[in-house]
């Protein structure tokens, strides 16, 4: 008690107390990220680095372009294209299904953590592995769907090991991630706002191009970058239901490591595959910027 | 009413879509018979059987242990950062925000391989530890983009408010910033979690040859057939999350009737 | 106010499940009328308005716009615009894209919109503002380009749900007065929702004041205030005492034992009533002279005058005058006979408004 009484600064003291201690609190606030910074610099940006300098240089050490050189050879881009065209696919028949879905549930008024929308969202909680396997079973020569045909009396299909088996192995893995963004940003619309477009004269159809689809697009962007990224870098999926004939250019890299151990080809590599990462970024957000100051309509 | 039928029409397309495969795995898990194409009987075998598969039991102890240590280590830094970099002046906390998006836009593949390379140049032995810190490197994000919200939301005048009554800035975090963002932290753990548990690819490139997690222990044997007891895991894991998730929902239904 | 009637709302109720928000209503809106629905949250004010602006179907009932039933018409059909709450504007659209919107779905040419953005912002005291973003704008001035966005389509009614509610007091002061600005600029016809009862005397013509669904009094503001209805209305409009009473026969009211002469006549003889009396209305005087006498307990200056409470005959009668009577002073009560205003007692449970209970 008499400690404390000690401590209590005079009056005209107070004031400049006030102020210091803020100073002083916010620069060691900021320090509580050191363990952070040291770790993502450790683990994030000495490993970029790494794959960088992998990338460009030969086997001796010597600075080199072959290795992203490679790219041109007729095996990695008829690999890269397909990657591509791929997860370009998959990416716009996941928007096509998640758009009206998650309009439907926001016209429902559904509180956000309603029973429908954990259903939407229950099955990215599954092994992504598992859930891959679930297709193999169904799309398989002897698998669900062909064995129900035979019952019918109909003709075998063959989707395993085609393309079309990766794009719905694709489309499946990551449909939820365009459902959940897309989601929440329709949910965020304030429904004055789209009741302020039809008192305006705008119909359901003119309201949902001007005003709700334009307010929607940052949870658009979101989803189409969480599709179309793992998409255009996956081998697992085009592993399992691609058949070892198909490849993409993860497959490709993937091999490079594990079964050529050349780092440096598969580096190289790397960094095209992250490259068109970049690219598609920027198109995608430069779009978002064109989208938001849209003058013609 | 047409169009309302339409809707409900369209909801349970997609939800066939989706649940289709789980359905498929649980049917197969009560199938007798080996083959994935003929009913054999029902049979609870493959899940007496699962218990007993030494291999499936320790990649499932390796993939659960991983997924705490990973999640609470990276709840513990990512937590932490998260207050460091609310309280940093504006260009270095949108480094810091940029630094944090990298793993997360990035492709899996280059991060696992970079991690290798990492870890390879360094002499460690690819195993347990590796991937412990590769899984840590991952989640630590997601803790950030679910604690760093609720930073933001919570009013500074509460926690000026505690320290202007006398709390140490210590006990004033503890007393009157945590509760505040203690939803965002538990989420961000078990976002932590859910994310190590789904990982393939990173472990995949960090795990050498020792260590299995069932993701790759099931990658293994996709060339083989994939025994039934893997379905049998398949129906448990599921059903684990559906009644995980429901209890957090009911959960956070009761949390905001009592509010309301 | 002698216009035509423009909107006439016939037997309109609206239920969410079993909550009856809106139960039988008749209202009819002149041309060129300045109406404001006002009540306390939950009365049914707003829920009224939607139905009026097509984002709400009665359960039961007509909207009849210019002789034309549009019960069913969805709002993007209706010759009217809303100015909403929290303003509603687009967000991803510049101000002058937003004044536009409504212009360019209905094909006007690019000089017509051009002129018409020009003059609502003038006209709302925006000049210039057309490159900006709504996000850049303060509370008011969003207010005033949802109000632009909405006239210049033109509307013959605009709707406003308590456009100024987020707006703070000085604000909202400037903006009542901008508000009978434009409308008499326009010349259409507004409603205006609010539970701001001083709002609602400054703007309206006339005042409809709801309460749990039903309609309690629809007047002018002078009849509203100096002739409430019942309690409710009373209590709603401005502070007064609401006093249980029994009217002994006509001109001569009970009021807590005591015979008061009043004005009132037709109530029947010995039969419960609620009298009125506004604070302002009544007259301190010696004791000797008043009608009733009583101690004053509480002296608060309000400013203009001073509040007093005044214990007499077990009730404590709120009292406000430009003359001092101090605390503990003896005083006698005098109102004139004319400003006791008498009320029946509520019919039904259901009519009867959250009398309030601090007098």
């Amino acid at each position: 008690m008499s400690n404390n009484l000690t401590k209590e600064p005079p009056q005209d003291e107070a004031v400049v107390t006030l102020i210091k201690p803020a100073r002083k609190r916010i620069s060691g606030k900021s320090l509580l990220s050191f363990p952070y910074t040291l770790w993502m610099g450790a683990f994030i940006i000495i490993p970029l680095i790494m794959i960088v300098y992998y990338g460009i240089t030969a086997d001796d050490g010597g600075f080199t372009l072959a290795n992203i050189k490679l790219i041109s050879e007729p095996i990695y881009q008829k690999a890269l294209w397909l990657s591509l065209k791929l997860s370009f696919i998959s990416t716009i028949i996941c928007l096509l299904i998640a758009y009206p879905l998650a309009l439907i549930l926001k016209g429902m008024k559904l509180k956000s953590n309603s029973f429908i929308v954990l259903i939407m969202i229950l099955p990215m909680w599954m092994n992504f592995m598992l859930r891959t396997i679930a297709w193999l079973n169904i799309l398989e020569r002897n698998g669900i769907i062909n064995t129900v045909l035979k019952a019918l009396n109909l003709p075998r299909i063959n989707v395993i090991n085609t393309p079309t088996a990766i794009v719905i192995g694709m489309v499946y893995n990551f449909l939820p991630f365009m459902i959940l963004p897309i989601y929440n940003s329709l949910a965020k619309i304030d429904d004055d706002v789209i009741n302020a477009a039809r008192d305006l004269g705008a119909n359901n159809l003119t309201t949902l191009r001007k005003i709700i689809f334009p307010l929607s697009l940052p949870g658009v962007i979101s989803g189409i970058t969480m599709v179309f990224v793992p998409s255009l870098t996956t081998f697992v999926i085009s592993n399992v239901l691609g058949g070892s004939k198909i490849n993409l250019i993860g497959n490709l890299i993937e091999q490079k490591f594990q079964q050529e151990n050349n780092w440096n080809a598969g580096s190289g590599l790397s960094l095209v595959l992250m490259i068109f990462i970049l690219i598609s970024m920027t198109v995608i957000a430069k779009y978002d910027k064109e989208g938001d100051s849209t003058n013609v309509w | 009413m047409v169009k309302k039928i339409g809707k409900y029409f369209y909801i349970g397309l997609v939800a066939l879509f989706l649940y289709a495969p789980i359905l498929v795995l649980i049917v197969l898990s009560f199938n007798s018979s080996r083959s994935r194409s003929k009913w054999g009987g029902f049979t609870l075998d493959w899940y007496k059987k699962l218990f007993q598969n030494q291999e499936i039991m320790q990649a499932l102890y390796t993939t659960l242990i991983i997924a705490f240590l990973s999640a609470l280590i990276a709840t513990i830094i990512g937590t932490l950062a998260s207050i460091g970099i609310n309280n940093m002046k504006k260009v270095p906390r949108t480094i810091m925000i940029g630094i944090t998006n990298i793993p997360m836009l990035n492709a899996d593949i280059v991060t696992g391989l970079s991690l290798m390379i990492l870890f390879v140049a360094l002499k460690m032995n690819l195993g347990f530890q590796t991937v412990l810190i590769s899984h840590i490197t991952f989640n630590i994000p997601y803790v950030i983009l679910s604690v760093m919200p609720r930073l933001r939301q919570t009013n500074r005048n509460t926690y000026e408010a505690a320290l202007d009554l006398g709390a140490s800035p210590i006990r004033a975090f503890f007393k009157v910033v945590m509760p505040d963002i203690r939803p965002g932290i538990l989420s961000g753990f078990l976002l932590a979690f859910t994310m190590s548990l789904d990982d393939f690819i990173i472990t995949h490139f960090t795990r050498g040859t020792v260590v299995n997690t069932l993701s790759t222990k099931i990658y293994g044997q996709i060339r083989k057939s994939i025994s039934p007891e893997w379905y049998a895991l398949s129906t448990l894991l599921f059903l684990s999350v559906l009644i995980l998730l429901i209890i957090i929902n009911r959960r956070n239904d009761k949390i905001q009737k009592e509010r309301a | 106010m002698n216009g035509n009637k423009l909107i006439d709302l016939i037997n309109i109720t609206k239920k969410y499940g079993n909550n009856t928000i809106i139960d039988d209503l008749n209202l009819y809106i002149r041309e060129n009328e300045f109406l404001t629905l006002l009540g306390p949250s939950g009365c049914g004010k707003t829920t009224t308005l939607r139905i009026i602006g097509g984002f709400e179907k009665p359960d039961v009932g007509k909207v009849i716009f210019d002789g034309k039933d549009i019960t069913n018409l969805p709002p993007y059909e209706r010759q009217l615009n809303t100015v909403f709450q929290k303003y509603a504007l687009f967000t991803h659209m510049t101000i002058a894209e937003n004044i536009a919107f409504g212009l360019k779905i209905k094909k006007k040419s690019n000089q017509y919109i051009k002129d018409k953005i020009d003059y609502a912002l003038k006209l709302v005291n925006l000049d210039g503002y057309g490159k900006r973003m709504p996000d850049s704008l303060s509370g008011g001035q969003q207010q005033r380009i949802a109000i632009a966005r909405a006239i210049v389509n033109e509307p013959k009614v605009l709707l406003l749900d308590e456009p100024l509610g987020a707006l703070d007091l000085k604000m909202r002061q400037d903006m009542q007065y901008e508000l009978i600005r434009l409308k008499n600029e326009l010349g259409i016809t507004f409603v205006y929702v609010t539970h701001d009862q001083e709002e609602a005397l400054t703007m309206s013509d006339t005042i409809m004041v709801m309460n749990q669904g039903y309609i309690q009094q629809i007047g002018s503001p002078e009849d509203i205030y100096n002739e409430p209805k019942n309690a409710f209305v009373a209590d709603f409009i401005g502070e007064s005492n609401i006093i249980p009473a029994t009217m002994v026969q006509d001109r001569i009211v009970n009021i807590l034992g005591v015979n008061f002469p009043c004005v009132d006549e037709g109530f029947g003889n010995n039969k419960p009533v609620d009298v009125v009396i506004r604070p302002e209305d009544i007259d301190l005087v010696a004791p000797e002279d008043g009608i009733i006498k009583g101690r004053v307990t509480s002296l608060i200056f309000k400013g203009v005058h001073y509040e007093m409470e005044v214990m007499a005959n077990g009730y404590e009668w709120l009292v406000h005058s430009t003359d001092l009577s101090p605390v503990g002073a003896e005083v006698g009560i005098k109102v004139d006979p004319f400003d006791i205003q008498i009320m029946n007692k509520p019919e039904s449970e259901d009519e009867e408004a959250v009398v309030s209970n601090e007098q």
